[in-house]
């Protein structure tokens, strides 16, 4: 009944001053609606990049030319040229256990062109596990198969956007594109795949590997091997076998000269998903410092709010009140009011994120709508926690005014 | 015997000053008494029945209320004492704003544990009425005149059966014909059998209790029963 009464008695003292309790926790309002939004913000965010990468097909493991620490990034990614990895390596990966199949990669830019239509595109000189390593597959015609890899054939799959591009509503089966100036025979389109990792899949074509190295690179070596295990729980011990068959391979006897480094996609999620979620905390938390400003403004007005009060505060001690009641009676009162600053920031933060959401899905994204849960119970806690935190110094100055001398207080 | 007062001293200490304001009083109040304490501004009497009330501790002498020795009280306990045994009644009413006659008259009750709602809330309609207010219960306070918001202040102070109603200059604030109806109503209260302290410095409300302590310069200069009560129906004189 107690407590009963005492919320009731704050509800009503705030309502008697709505402005003031409005304009009181506007700070509150405005902290709490920022971090629920920039919570849900990043959630959406952390949620887009990480399918990005899960779009590459899951329990994938990457080798990479060049040497890295396991935590850094391997020096092909700053752009440097590294000739040591092979499709040899490639064809040897396959043999091993829990690998379902294996790609090579090796990516160049040039122009496309059909009839009188050119243009500059990427091109990918791939092997024919592509299909199985990407989980991706053919609209029309086919991919190529590994004799015509061997044989060095000029075929090429079109991405479905080069399709749209150089053929429109044609079908561009059998018919024949140029790659700087190599003639090629169409003999596939892919299926539509957007955008993973944010490169536009539907932007390229792809061609043998062996043909993209030996006919439009000139060269020998590999971009990139990507290899498919078969369970996630294998993932582990099929890297150490590829490490021990490249090392073997490559003539390495010593772990630390190694000339190639190794990377699963469940690695990189988790190192995705562990910055993205730093970030997400740290603006949090920035938005978070508001809320102790909110919290300050109601510790001023609890000051007001007790000044005002002193007779009455007087009164009730006088007639039985103790220390403890009034000072629970104070608390309560501001807990009261950051409570509701916070449901009605929830409310407002909610609505912020939603817009947000409209306003990046139709810049095309598949942006989601996350609102967790936990981050609304983060924030009543907040709020309500601010609330006793700064109530306390006022309560307490009230809770030990003397009833005699509060009784005469004009 | 209700109270018993023992050569009872209080000092203000004020900037290292001390500024004694009773002097060693000795007097006692007998269950079912209705006394006046009466005496000029800085007489004493406001520090003696802030001591009587416990909102006040004592500087040295000897204070039995009921039995108990009051030294012996903490702060929690002498709320408790407030909140159960005493109620009080101020010169200036000090009823809460914005708050109905009936929520005004319970307020003690929300510090008194173990009390059936009901019940209490039967009791404050039930005095209320004794006192003409059953048509005021939802009114607050600055909708009535100010003998109507004493006699709110009254029935406040009667809500937990106190064994002592205090009543500081209950009629100082009030016209006449107002400070009559308080002044019986205290009187009828009186004849119910409750026990009255009541601090005044007008000579004819006191002459409304039934016996007249004066205090001056913290010492009582006189205790005397009041031979023939001034009966407030018959009009005070002034």
């Amino acid at each position: 009944m107690y407590l009963f009464e005492t919320i009731k008695l704050s509800l009503k003292n705030l309502l008697l001053k709505k402005s003031r309790s409005f304009l009181t926790m506007l700070g509150i309002i405005i902290g709490v609606a920022a971090v629920i939004s920039i919570m849900s913000v990043g959630a959406s965010a952390q949620d887009l990049l990480l399918a990005q990468v899960r779009a590459m097909g899951s329990n994938l493991i990457g080798v990479l030319p060049g040497a890295s620490d396991e935590a850094g990034p391997p020096a092909a990614m700053f752009g440097i040229e590294i000739t040591t990895l092979k499709h040899e390596d490639a064809l040897a990966l396959e043999k091993l256990p829990h690998i379902v199949a294996v790609c090579s990669y090796l990516n160049g830019r040039g122009s496309i062109s059909y009839l009188n239509k050119s243009k500059d595109y990427n091109y990918m000189g791939v092997s024919e596990g592509y299909i199985i390593v990407e989980e991706t597959t053919v609209d029309s015609g086919r991919f190529f198969r590994q004799d015509e890899i061997d044989s060095l054939a000029r075929v090429v799959v079109l991405g479905s956007e080069v399709k749209k591009e150089l053929f429109g509503d044609d079908n561009p089966i059998d018919k024949r594109v140029k790659i700087n100036q190599v003639s090629f025979k169409v003999i596939g389109v892919m299926e539509e795949r957007g955008v993973v990792a944010f490169q536009n899949q539907d932007e390229q074509v792809f061609v043998p590997i062996k043909t993209s190295q030996k006919l439009l690179l000139g060269v020998n070596h590999l971009a990139f091997i990507r290899a498919k295990i078969d369970k996630e729980e294998n993932i582990e011990s099929a890297i150490s076998r590829v490490k021990s068959t490249i090392r073997f391979r490559h003539n390495i006897k010593d772990p630390i000269k190694d000339d190639f480094s190794i990377r699963s996609t469940d690695q990189a999620l988790d190192m995705l998903g562990t910055i993205t979620q730093a970030l997400k905390m740290f603006l949090a938390a920035v938005a978070a410092i508001s809320l102790i400003v909110g919290g300050i403004g109601i510790m001023n007005i609890m000051f007001v709010s007790v000044n005002e009060r002193t007779r009455e505060i007087g009164l009730r001690k006088a007639i039985g009140a103790k220390r403890k009641n009034i000072l629970f009676q104070f608390l309560i009162e501001s807990a009261t009011m950051t409570l509701m600053g916070g449901l009605i920031g929830i409310i407002t933060g909610i609505l912020i994120a939603w817009a947000i959401t409209i306003g990046v899905n139709y810049f095309g994204y598949d942006w989601k709508f996350i609102v967790t849960p936990v981050s609304v119970l983060i924030s009543t806690m907040m709020a309500i926690i601010i609330g006793l935190i700064f109530g306390l110094w006022p309560a307490s100055r009230a809770s030990k005014l003397n009833a005699i001398k509060a009784l005469r207080y004009e | 015997m209700l109270i018993k007062i023992d050569n009872i001293t209080k000092d203000y200490i004020d900037d290292g000053l001390v500024t004694p304001a009773l002097r060693g009083v000795s007097f006692e109040i007998d269950k079912g008494e209705f006394l006046a304490v009466m005496g000029s501004s800085g007489s004493g009497k406001s520090t003696l029945m802030h001591i009587i009330g416990f909102l006040d501790k004592l500087t040295s002498g000897k204070y039995i209320f009921d039995d108990q020795d009051a030294s012996n009280f903490d702060d929690d306990q002498l709320a408790e004492i407030r909140n159960q045994k005493i109620g009080f009644i101020f010169q200036s009413y000090n009823l809460l704003a914005r708050t109905s006659v009936l929520d005004n008259v319970l307020l003690p009750t929300i510090y008194t544990p173990n009390l059936n709602k009901k019940k209490t809330e039967k009791k404050a309609l039930d005095l209320l009425n004794k006192v003409g207010l059953s048509e005021r219960i939802g009114h607050n306070p600055n909708q009535l005149s100010g003998g109507e918001q004493q006699r709110v202040a009254i029935v406040r102070a009667l809500i937990n059966k106190p064994r002592l109603i205090l009543a500081d200059e209950p009629t100082g604030n009030l016209d006449s014909k107002s400070g009559q109806e308080v002044m019986e109503i205290l009187q009828d209260l009186n004849e119910d059998g409750h026990t009255i302290l009541m601090v005044t410095h007008e000579k004819y409300v006191a002459e409304c209790a039934r016996r007249i302590m004066v205090l001056k310069d913290g010492k009582i200069i006189s205790d005397e029963k009041v031979g023939n009560q001034h009966l407030a129906k018959n009009g005070l004189k002034k």
